[in-house]
């Protein structure tokens, strides 16, 4: 199965991406995580003013199928949080890497993107999860 | 009779296949003199012996089909038509259970749907749950609600000193080992302490002294203390130590009840999760809708939730919290249609807005149209139940009293609007009979001044335990509350409830009753007690 991916956006092996735009990070689920969840009917995220940390829980995706955490991929403060989200769950599954982004982050170390995949790689790892039948 | 349908080729297939030679084998784990122990029981019984047996036993109970009640503080004993328990013992519904493929049931759905919507109707809210065990678990659960709600950042709950002691007693079974600050409970106790003191500077010694014995000790040391200290003239106790203490209680008391929930707001901070009023408390007093909503508006500039436990039946009457600015209402449902009952089952009801109802516990039906268009009902929030979300769970607990719900159901649907707010009406005009009949006893005095509904203080000129084994013994009657249990201060203080089955004659041999007690001279008394205690 094809996936959609973001040349633009960083990934995390648990499946979250995120982007630079400006002095913001803005950080979302992929593609690939979306049709995992299938249909999302709820997204739990942090307040502005929270402290995210690299590897740790940000908030809940929540579909009719699982509950899973969304972990951020890069430490920093919340800036800014996609509250349409709250009103429209069904954007993470139409528009993963668009309008439903999920926060963003004042990130602490901008180096901290050097350890994600670029989309080539993450790419690779999907296909590679999938064929292990991860899921 | 062998319930276990394996024939003999069954078990020696599965024998065969597990490699053993026997059955017995299977259990050699289990130490030989443990595996079959000899139990010292009777000779078996007939059926017919049986019940024989077990009606007899049962007849050793008093119960409210001959008994006069005026017990409440919790449970409360209405009227329960005949209706309900005929809907209940239908074999479609009568399970305790939810079923785990909740969809195929319809009409379990269904009847859990209107459950939902009349708890809306009757609490003011968007949204209802399927239930909890009891008032006091939903309570707890209208914590945990808050603290997730709060995320970590508030941790502070505000209980009233006024809501139900056994409810305060589950928040804190309920957030063992969560970092939770409770306060707010010692509100009233602080007030009384300044007044107690008083009283002992004042009080008759040996009378004190003999009050103070926990009610156990009687029966220890003889009825003798106890007597001592009633032979001493009524009369003479009230111009000396309690009247201080009465004076200040009543004072505390009848300022207006405005001036406990100021007490709360002022507890009020930045790291407050939630606030929990019970209306009317657990001393019978009514809070007015605005009273309520002065705190309603504090609590949620404080950023807080605002939660309110309530007597289902006292909504037929007064303003429901939702118009007067609960986030959450929770309460006992046991008053609508399910029986006075020693340790349940009942039935907890937990009614929110909509906005937080992803944080709320339990399981919610919701109401849909099927592929053809018709009708149907589903299961629309259990994802935070815990069998999906594990520990990511909004509560531990999401059993929800089905069959209870559905008796509440009933109850709701066979009163009505206007049915249930005669029940209401009724009790509220008896127990103000009540409180005006014992009001004028000598040696009695009706505490406070303050609204109720359907129950109130009883100031008495003995022990409250004393006077409730008088009671039953020589009038049937299962007399009010000892609110000495829980607010030691308050002693001698009967919490008396009357509902729509207490009849006119009953209160007023209930009146009748109180009187004698006081007139009875302490020999008689005495020779009562030891009657009791034999």
């Amino acid at each position: 199965m094809s996936y959609k991916y973001d040349s633009k956006a960083q990934y995390a092996k648990s499946h979250e991406w995120v982007r630079l735009e400006g002095a913001a990070a803005v950080v979302g689920v992929s593609d690939y995580a979306q049709h995992l969840l299938s249909d999302v009917v709820y997204v739990d995220l942090p307040e502005v003013g929270d402290a995210v940390a690299a590897g740790e829980s940000l908030g809940t995706v929540e579909s009719v199928k699982a509950a899973e955490d969304a972990y951020s991929p890069i430490s920093g403060e919340v800036i800014e949080i996609n509250a349409a989200l709250e009103d429209h769950p069904e954007w993470v599954n139409e528009d993963p890497y668009g309008k439903a982004w999920l926060i963003k982050v004042k990130p602490a170390d901008a180096g901290e993107l050097d350890g994600l995949m670029d989309a080539a790689a993450y790419e690779a790892y999907v296909k590679e999860e999938e064929e292990k039948g991860g899921h | 009779m062998n319930y276990i349908p394996n024939t003999d080729a069954d078990r020696a297939e599965m024998l065969k296949v597990v490699g053993a030679g026997s059955v017995a084998e299977l259990f050699r784990d289990v130490p030989e003199k443990y595996r079959f122990p000899t139990l010292a029981l009777p000779p078996a019984l007939s059926e017919m012996e049986v019940l024989e047996e077990l009606h007899a036993l049962a007849n050793e109970n008093d119960d409210l089909h001959h008994l006069a009640c005026f017990l409440g503080a919790g449970a409360y004993n209405h009227f329960v038509p005949s209706v309900v328990d005929f809907i209940l013992h239908r074999s479609e519904f009568f399970t305790a259970y939810t079923p785990y493929q909740p969809e195929i049931s319809q009409g379990t759905l269904q009847a859990h749907y209107e459950y939902q919507s009349m708890i809306c109707a009757l609490t003011g809210m968007e949204v209802s749950n399927v239930s909890h065990y009891d008032g006091a678990t939903a309570v707890a659960e209208a914590v945990i609600m808050a603290l997730q709600v709060g995320r970590g950042k508030r941790n502070k709950v505000i209980l009233s000193p006024t809501l139900n002691p056994q409810y305060r007693q589950v928040v804190y079974t309920y957030t063992q080992g969560m970092a939770v600050q409770i306060v707010g409970e010692d509100l009233l106790d602080a007030a009384l302490a300044g007044t107690g003191g008083a009283r002992s500077e004042t009080g008759p010694s040996t009378l004190n002294k003999a009050l103070a014995e926990p009610v156990g000790a009687r029966s220890e040391t003889g009825p003798s203390t106890l007597n001592k200290a009633l032979a001493e003239p009524v009369g003479a106790r009230s111009e000396t130590g309690p009247s201080a203490k009465q004076d200040a209680l009543a004072g505390l008391l009848t300022e207006p009840a405005g001036a406990l929930l100021d007490a709360l707001a002022a507890l009020l901070d930045k790291r407050t999760a939630c606030v929990i009023v019970q209306n009317p408390d657990f001393l019978g007093r009514l809070y007015t809708p605005a009273e309520m909503q002065a705190l309603a508006d504090k609590v949620h500039a404080a950023g807080a939730q605002f939660v309110v436990s309530a007597d289902p039946i006292s909504l037929g009457l007064f303003v429901p919290p939702g118009q007067y600015g609960a986030d959450v209402v929770t309460g006992e449902g046991q008053p609508m249609g399910n029986a006075v009952s020693f340790g349940g089952p009942y039935l907890g009801f937990f009614a929110m807005k909509k906005d937080d109802v992803r944080r709320s516990a339990g399981r919610i039906v919701g109401q849909t149209v099927d592929a053809d268009g018709k009708r149907g009902f589903v299961l629309t929030l259990s994802t935070r139940e815990q069998h999906i979300r594990r520990e990511k769970a909004s509560s531990n607990i999401c059993s929800n009293q089905a069959l209870n719900a559905l008796a509440a159901a009933i109850y709701m649907a066979a009163m009505g609007k206007y049915g249930l707010r005669t029940v209401a009406e009724l009790s509220y005009h008896k127990a103000h009979y009540a409180a005006a009949q014992i009001g004028q006893l000598p040696g009695y005095e009706v505490l406070g001044g303050w609204p109720f509904f359907k129950e109130f203080i009883v100031r008495c000129p003995r022990p409250v335990a004393t006077i409730n084994e008088i009671l039953l013994d020589r009038y049937g009657m299962v007399g009010g509350y000892d609110l000495a249990h829980d607010y030691p201060s308050l002693e001698n203080a009967m919490l008396i409830c009357v509902t729509e089955l207490n009849s006119k004659a009953q209160i007023d041999l209930l009146a009748e009753a109180l009187q004698e007690v006081t007139t009875m001279n302490p020999d008689r008394l005495e020779e009562e007690g030891e009657a009791l205690h034999e």
